[in-house]
C-alpha cells in the first residue's frame, strides 16, 4: 500500500474470523479479600448477609438459565452446584455463629467459613473435588461482591467493545452482553479454547494467544481486531482505518450475497457438483447448519457429550441425542467422529497416565481402544441411532492399518451385541477415519481398502507435518495448513482414495479457509465441511473457479516453497 | 433413638456430582437429623442435609457408609436414602 507510519501489531492466533474496529475493555478478575471488622449488631449483620445470599442466589440462577440455553445443560450444571453451596446449612451455621458470637462482620465470616469448606475439600487430593473447591471460591468471590456494593461485570458494557482478557472461562463469558463484545482477545488459548468456539458459534472474531504483549493494551484504545489474520492494531492512523473499514464493508456484503445463495448447491464453473456440509458440536448446531445452507454435516464431534461430567454418558442417552441429531439432519449424511479426548483434556472417569506430550500421547482412537467399553457402548448407540438416516462413523487419530483392524472388530462386537439383544441398527453405514497423523496420509493407499472415506482433519495434521504445537502462542502462528508440506500429503490422500473409488473430505480449519478453495478442488476434493456460518462462504467460493482453472491453481500452489508464498498467490487469485 | 443403616455404594461416583446432589435434597426433605458416616474412609459422621458436608466425606465407589437419622420421621429418611444408594440413583 503507500508509505503510511507503521502502526503497532500484535499477533496472535486468529480463532475467529470478521474484522472489527473499536476500543478495548481490559477485563480482569480481581480477587477481593477483606478484612475482619468488629460489629455491634448482630442480628443486622446476620439480615445483611441474608440479603446478600438472596440476591447471590438469583444471579446464579440467572446464569444457570442462560446457560442452560447458550451452552447445554453439561456446562450449567456449574451453576446449578453454585445454588446449593449458597443455601448449605452447615456452612450457613458456621458463618452464622461466627457473626452472633464473635462479632464479626458478614464479609469476613462468609470469606472465613467458604475458605475453610474449599481448603479441605482440596486437601482430599480429588480432582473433581479440587475443582469443587474452586466453585465455592467463585461463589464466595460473588457474595463478597455485593456485600461490597460492587455491580456485576456485564453492567460495564455501555458500548460495544473489544474484550481483552488473560483468559476467559465458561462463566466469564457469560457475563458479556453479546452484542457488545465486537471481538474476544485473549493472552493464553489455542485455536480450539472455549472461546474461539464460543466466537465461531457466535460470529464474533476472536484472537487468542496474543502472549504478554497484551499487557500494552488499555480500556479504551482504540484498535483493529482482524480475527483472520490473528492480529491486532493498535491506535491505527485514519488511513489504515480506512482499509480496513472497506475491508470489512467488502466482507459484510459478500457475506450477504453468499447467505443468498446458500441454500444453491456449490457446482463449479465447469458443472462439478461439490458437497458443502458443517461441522458441529450439538443437537443445536445441527438445525443452526441447515439455516446457513449445509447439505449435511461432515463433522459431528461428540466430546460435548462425554466432557465436564463424572461419569460417561449412559448408551440410552447417547442413543437420544444422536437420534435427535439425526432427525433434524433427515436423510442428509452426518459423519460422526468416535471421542477424541487425550491426556491435555482427560475426563475424570478415563484415567490417562500424566503424559509428558499429550498430542503424542494416548488420545483419540488408541484412548478408546484401551477403554473398549466406553467406545461399545457409542457405537452401539451410534449403530442403532443410525436406522433410517444416513449415519457415517469415523474415527479420530487413526495412524496405522493394524488400528483399522482392531476398529472393524469393534464395529463388529457392537453388531453382534446388537443382533443377540434383538435391537435394530443400521445395517450399511459407512465406515471412516480421519487423516491426520501423517503415517496414515503417507500410507493412504494401504489404508484405503480397509474403509469407505477419509476425513482430513487439517489441523492435527498441520500440527503433526510441521512439527508445530498449535496450542503454544511462541510458535502457533507457523501453523498453517497451507504449507506445501501439508498440501502434497492432501495430494496423496486424494489420489490414493479415488484409485480404489473411495471419497475425501476435509474437516479443519483449512476448508472453511475461502483462500484454500480453488486449491483443495484442484486437488479433486469432494467434501468441505466448516463451521456453519462459513459454509454460505465456502459455497460462493467454489462457484468461482471451474475444475480445470483450479487443477493448474493447486499444481502451482503444490511448487511453492513455503506458506507465506502460497497465501501470496492465493490472494493473487482470489483477486484476479 | 436412632435408625440406622450401613450399605455400600455402588455408583461409579461415588457420592459426587449428581448422586451427591440428590441425595442431599432427599435428606432435606425430612424434619429428623441425618447424618452419613464414611466408614471405608474412617472419617466422621457429616450432615446429609449439607452438599459441603456430603462432598467433604469423599465417598467413592466401594465404600461403605453410615446413614443415621435421628426424629421423628427417622424411619422413613433412611428408608429413602437408602434405597437410593441400592437403586444406584435411579440408573440402573
Amino acid at each position: 500500500m503507500s508509505n503510511s507510519t507503521p502502526v503497532q501489531v500484535i499477533r496472535g492466533i486468529g480463532a475467529s474470523p470478521g474484522i472489527v474496529t473499536g476500543p478495548v475493555f481490559r477485563y480482569e478478575v480481581r480477587k477481593i479479600v477483606v478484612e475482619r471488622r468488629q460489629i455491634e449488631d448482630g442480628p443486622a449483620e446476620l439480615a445483611r448477609l441474608e440479603a446478600a445470599l438472596e440476591q447471590a442466589r438469583h444471579e446464579v440462577h440467572a446464569l444457570f438459565e442462560q446457560a442452560k440455553q447458550d451452552v447445554g445443560d453439561a456446562e450449567a450444571a456449574v451453576f446449578e452446584a453454585h445454588e446449593m453451596f449458597l443455601s448449605d446449612p452447615d456452612l450457613l451455621l458456621l458463618v452464622h455463629t461466627a457473626i452472633q458470637e464473635q462479632h464479626t462482620d458478614a464479609a469476613y465470616a462468609w470469606q472465613t467459613g467458604t475458605g475453610e469448606y474449599a481448603d479441605q475439600l482440596r486437601s482430599i487430593g480429588d480432582e473433581y473435588l479440587a475443582a469443587r473447591a474452586a466453585d465455592i471460591e467463585d461463589v464466595a468471590q460473588r457474595v463478597l461482591r455485593i456485600l461490597q456494593g460492587i455491580g456485576e461485570t456485564r453492567a460495564k458494557l455501555l458500548e460495544p467493545v473489544v474484550i481483552v482478557a488473560p483468559d476467559l472461562a465458561p462463566s466469564d463469558t457469560m457475563l458479556f452482553d453479546k452484542a457488545k463484545v465486537l471481538a474476544f482477545c485473549t493472552e493464553l488459548g489455542g485455536p480450539t479454547s472455549h472461546v474461539a468456539i464460543l466466537s465461531k458459534a457466535l460470529g464474533i472474531p476472536a484472537i487468542t494467544g496474543l502472549g504478554e504483549a497484551v499487557s500494552q493494551l488499555r480500556s479504551g484504545m482504540h484498535v483493529i481486531v482482524d480475527g483472520n489474520m490473528g492480529e491486532i492494531l493498535v491506535n491505527p492512523d485514519q488511513q489504515t482505518l480506512n482499509r480496513y473499514q472497506q475491508q470489512a464493508d467488502r466482507q459484510a456484503q459478500s457475506y450477504q450475497e453468499a447467505r443468498a445463495a446458500a441454500h444453491q448447491p456449490a457446482v463449479t464453473l465447469d458443472g462439478t457438483r461439490v458437497e458443502v456440509v458443517a461441522n458441529i458440536g450439538s443437537p443445536e448446531n445441527a438445525k443452526e447448519a441447515l439455516e446457513y445452507g449445509a447439505e449435511g454435516v461432515g463433522l459431528l464431534r461428540t466430546e460435548f457429550l462425554f466432557m465436564e461430567r463424572e461419569a460417561a454418558p449412559s448408551e440410552e442417552e447417547q442413543l437420544a441425542v444422536y437420534q435427535a441429531i439425526l432427525t433434524t439432519m433427515g436423510t442428509r449424511p452426518v459423519v460422526t467422529r468416535t471421542l477424541d479426548i487425550g491426556g491435555d483434556k482427560p475426563a475424570p472417569y478415563i484415567k490417562v497416565p500424566e503424559e509428558m506430550n499429550p498430542f503424542l500421547g494416548v488420545r483419540g482412537i488408541r484412548l478408546t481402544l484401551q477403554h473398549s467399553e466406553v467406545g461399545q457402548s457409542q457405537l452401539r448407540a451410534l449403530l442403532r441411532a443410525g436406522v433410517g438416516h444416513t449415519l457415517k462413523i469415523m474415527f479420530p487419530m487413526v495412524a496405522t492399518s493394524e488400528e483399522v483392524q482392531a476398529i472393524r472388530q469393534q464395529i463388529q462386537l457392537a453388531q453382534e451385541t446388537l443382533t443377540a439383544q434383538g435391537l435394530p441398527f443400521a445395517q450399511n453405514c459407512e465406515i471412516g477415519i480421519m487423516v491426520e497423523v501423517p503415517s496414515a496420509a503417507i500410507m493412504a493407499d494401504a489404508l484405503a481398502g480397509q474403509v469407505d472415506f477419509f476425513s482430513i482433519g487439517t489441523n492435527d495434521l498441520t500440527q503433526y507435518t510441521l512439527a508445530i504445537d498449535r496450542t503454544n502462542a511462541g510458535v502457533a502462528s507457523m501453523a498453517d495448513a497451507l504449507h506445501p508440506a501439508v498440501l502434497r500429503l492432501i495430494r496423496m490422500v486424494i489420489e490414493a482414495a479415488h484409485a480404489q473409488g473411495k471419497w475425501v473430505g476435509v474437516c479443519g480449519e483449512l476448508a472453511g479457509d475461502v483462500l484454500a478453495v480453488p486449491v483443495l478442488l484442484g486437488l479433486g476434493l469432494d467434501e468441505f465441511s466448516a463451521s456453519h456460518r462459513l459454509v454460505p462462504l465456502i459455497k460462493q467460493a467454489i462457484r468461482r473457479y471451474s475444475v480445470a482453472e483450479s487443477r493448474q491453481i493447486a499444481t502451482m500452489a503444490l511448487s511453492l516453497p513455503n506458506a507465506a508464498q502460497v497465501r501470496q498467490y492465493l490472494r493473487g487469485v482470489a483477486h484476479s | 433413638m436412632a435408625t440406622t443403616n450401613e450399605l455400600v455404594v455402588r455408583h461409579k461416583v461415588g457420592l459426587h456430582a449428581r448422586p451427591a446432589a440428590v441425595f442431599v435434597k432427599a435428606a432435606s426433605g425430612f424434619a429428623s437429623q441425618i447424618t452419613v458416616e464414611n466408614l471405608t474412609k474412617g472419617k466422621a459422621p457429616v450432615n446429609a442435609k449439607s452438599i459441603l458436608g456430603v462432598l467433604s466425606a469423599a465417598v467413592q465407589m466401594k465404600d461403605q457408609i453410615r446413614i443415621t437419622a435421628t426424629g421423628s420421621d427417622e424411619a422413613a429418611a433412611v428408608a429413602t436414602l437408602s434405597d437410593l444408594i441400592t437403586t444406584n440413583f435411579g440408573e440402573d
